[in-house]
């Protein structure tokens, strides 16, 4: 499948600010699922910073706006070929052991009633590919999908408790089971052809990889009750949403900050 | 505590080294040695040196007690240190390389992949990217004690920003001002080198990129912390510049010193802040000492950050116990210098070991530091005791013990006169380039009799220490 993406992302300062600094982990990830046939990030008056690839995989990148600064826009244009992997991150080049994503986070907390349920899901079973299933199967039940209930600092434990929330809750709450039972999980962002089924979700998507000894990093998106396939771009990871985020970036000044998003997802016909 | 081991004393003989010593303490009357000591405070005061004690209140300008006494090393003991020194830096750096790379040491299960990937000194974020020459640590600060003659033990690591070398420095310039004729009649090894050994060791892990002689930056957080006048104190020895976050920034890839001629570019930053406060986008957000962008600028060679951010994971607690398996592991040698032995609480059979004797042992917190979080069982009361079982019990994992090493002791001017009190050493050695050690370090005084704390946060002091040439 080829996948056209056009993300516009923009912040928008009521009081001009003295610059900005953003980092960007923007790019999507070179593994057996996807290839980028083109791919332009831009900062509109921005600065372009050093580039790397760190231990996870993923691709980042340093901007920088000198003040004053009462915009900023990251403009993504790009086209990636994807093939269906089954969930699979097959060919991806990482250094990290697996062991550095079972530290717990803010947002991952693992509370009694994450443990509960993440117990409860596997029940007696023992194969861990299964048990990463059923885990996610739980917490698809557990968090009703409903956008606009829960913010961006909304933890996996008060998700849970609310029973309602986005796909950043749903991997949050699948990652705080999974470690509580041992295994390495992780927040992955990334983009999704929206379906003809109409399932609802957003384009700009998130989901979790759950590490299975014997096979390695596999994704799953509670979300959608899959795992990626096609239809998704990867973009870069994360012990949680904070660490993951595509965009990360501070401005300095007084002003109050306004943040518009589009996203648009195409395939391309052939 | 009649079995500790003297430095001076050997029974009644006095020791090699301390030989000229015994003559200049005898020939020193009690009124000489009062101005003396007026002398020196009033010397400290005037240099400015000050350590101020985090959670203590009172007064944030107070002076360390400084112990005229000097605490002397032969020629050959030190070098017998220094090789056991230069071995462990050596080793803990090949460690840093490894674990944030293909950590073959875990590989090879010399130590479990949980002490090393689970540990909150672990940097996530600097996996892949190798610093210039592949140090991590470029000023490892290792501290020693000693229990006999010939046994020396260390005690704890210091790889991300030991401090103290500034007190290593002035105790020095001190004795000499006061004391010229000691330093006529004793030939030592001089500690002056340092500052250029510093500079010439920073400079040497600038990056790639850098291209001419490197700009060097000491990046503080500030006046209010204790360390303020080591930074400062080092940023003139070396003529380098002093610089706090909102000085720098970061643009183009590089980062870059603000000042009155316009932007200057900073090539190797010496922090003296944690890896949490470097940078707000990729470690704590609400952090106001650090550059937002740095990190990428380093991961991506712009400039060189010293310590390397994430080198403590080398110098936790847990991980010590396994400093002697690095050195056999990296450097196919057998250790030189010896480490306490050490239970820990994580592990059921120590656990339950250390709850049993905890009367007799030293405990410790994790990643406690500066004397804090610890209990010197034979020198606490049975509710003390008590109360520590009790945080022990409700975090096994963060605790270790060790056994109450009998410290050796070196004469100290006390009310009294002179009197043994037990010491400790922190040398601090250099890696760059090359593998650089001043002869000398910090010795650090328990004041107190018979206590083995010798933290100047609770009631330590420091000596000139010195080597002697041959």
């Amino acid at each position: 499948m080829i996948l056209t993406v056009n993300h516009v992302t923009t912040y928008d300062y009521d009081a001009p600010m003295r610059g900005a600094v953003q980092s960007l982990r923007l790019f999507p990830s070179r593994f057996d699922g996807q290839r980028t046939i083109r791919w332009d990030v831009e900062v509109q008056g921005g600065t372009r910073g050093g580039s790397f690839r760190d231990g996870a995989g993923d691709k980042v990148e340093g901007w920088s706006l000198r003040g004053p600064v009462s915009e900023v826009t990251i403009s993504v244009v790009g086209q990636v070929e994807t093939t269906d992997t089954a969930g699979v991150l097959r060919g991806h080049r990482e250094t990290v052991s697996p062991l550095a994503y079972m530290r717990e986070t803010t947002a991952t907390w693992q509370s009694a009633e994450i443990r509960d349920l993440a117990r409860d899901a596997v029940g007696e079973t023992e194969d861990a590919l299964d048990r990463a299933h059923r885990l996610s199967t739980a917490v698809a039940e557990a968090i009703a999908y409903r956008p606009g209930v829960t913010h961006a600092h909304t933890t996996a434990a008060e998700a849970l408790a609310q029973g309602e929330g986005v796909c950043q809750d749903h991997a949050h709450a699948l990652i705080a089971c999974a470690r509580a039972l041992g295994m390495p999980a992780r927040y992955v962002s990334g983009y999704l052809l929206a379906s003809e089924e109409g399932a609802p979700h957003e384009a700009a998507h998130a989901w979790a990889e759950i590490w299975i000894e014997s096979i390695g990093w596999i994704g799953f998106d509670p979300a959608n009750r899959c795992c990626p396939d096609a239809r998704f771009i990867r973009l870069g990871s994360g012990l949680d949403a904070r660490e993951a985020a595509p965009i990360k970036g501070v401005a300095q000044g007084e002003g109050t900050e306004r943040l518009e998003v589009t996203v648009a997802l195409e395939q391309v016909q052939q | 505590m009649v079995d500790n081991f003297n430095e001076m004393y050997d029974g009644g003989k006095v020791r090699e080294p301390y030989k000229r010593l015994e003559d200049w303490t005898n020939a020193m009357p009690t009124e000489l040695r009062a101005m003396k000591q007026a002398e020196a405070e009033a010397l400290f005061r005037r240099i400015g040196i000050t350590f101020a004690v985090y959670g203590e209140g009172g007064d944030p300008d107070r002076l360390i007690p400084f112990d005229m006494f000097p605490r002397v090393f032969t020629q050959n003991e030190w070098r017998k240190l220094e090789r056991g020194i230069k071995q462990r830096a050596r080793a803990l750096n090949a460690f840093l390389l490894d674990v944030y790379g293909r950590a073959e040491i875990v590989r090879a299960g010399k130590i479990p992949g949980r002490l090393v990937f689970q540990n909150e000194a672990f940097e996530r974020a600097v996996t892949g990217f190798t610093p210039p020459r592949g140090i991590y640590s470029h000023i490892v600060g290792i501290d020693i004690v000693r229990t006999g003659p010939d046994e020396f033990f260390v005690l704890e690591d210091n790889c991300r920003t030991p401090s103290g070398v500034s007190y290593m420095l002035e105790n020095r310039e001190i004795m000499m001002r006061m004391f010229p004729q000691l330093f006529r009649e004793n030939r030592i090894e001089p500690v002056d080198g340092y500052s250029d050994a510093l500079r010439r060791t920073l400079a040497s892990v600038a990056p790639a990129k850098c291209d001419r002689e490197p700009n060097i930056g000491i990046l503080t957080p500030g006046h209010y912390n204790s360390a303020y006048y080591e930074h400062s104190f080092l940023a003139d020895l070396m003529g380098v510049e002093l610089v706090e976050g909102q000085d720098l920034f970061v643009e183009g890839g590089f980062c870059w010193m603000r000042t009155t001629e316009g932007p200057k570019k900073l090539d190797v930053i010496y922090r003296r802040i944690d890896d949490a406060f470097l940078d707000p986008l990729c470690f704590r957000p609400d952090s106001m000492l650090g550059i937002p962008g740095l990190m990428d600028v380093y991961r991506s060679g712009g400039v060189s950050i010293c310590s390397a951010p994430g080198a403590g994971v080398a110098d936790d607690k847990a991980v010590y116990t396994f400093v002697p398996e690095m050195v056999r592991f990296y450097l196919g040698e057998e250790p030189l210098l010896n480490n306490v032995p050490t239970w820990q609480c994580a592990k059921p059979d120590d656990y339950k070991y250390v709850l049993e004797n905890m009367a007799d042992l030293v405990v410790k917190e994790v990643h406690g530091s500066g004397g804090y979080g610890m209990l010197v069982g034979p020198k606490s009361t049975t509710e003390q005791i008590e109360a520590f079982r009790q945080k022990v019990e409700a975090h096994p994992e963060n605790y270790i013990a060790q056994p109450t090493l009998a410290l050796s002791a070196t004469p100290t001017f006390v009310q009294e006169g002179i009197a043994p009190r037990h010491v400790d050493l922190r040398p601090y050695c250099l890696v760059g380039e090359k593998i650089e050690l001043v002869p000398g370090g910090l010795t650090r005084v328990a004041l107190k009799e018979g206590s083995l704390v010798v933290n100047s946060s609770q009631g330590g002091g420091v000596k000139d220490t010195w080597v002697l040439a041959e």
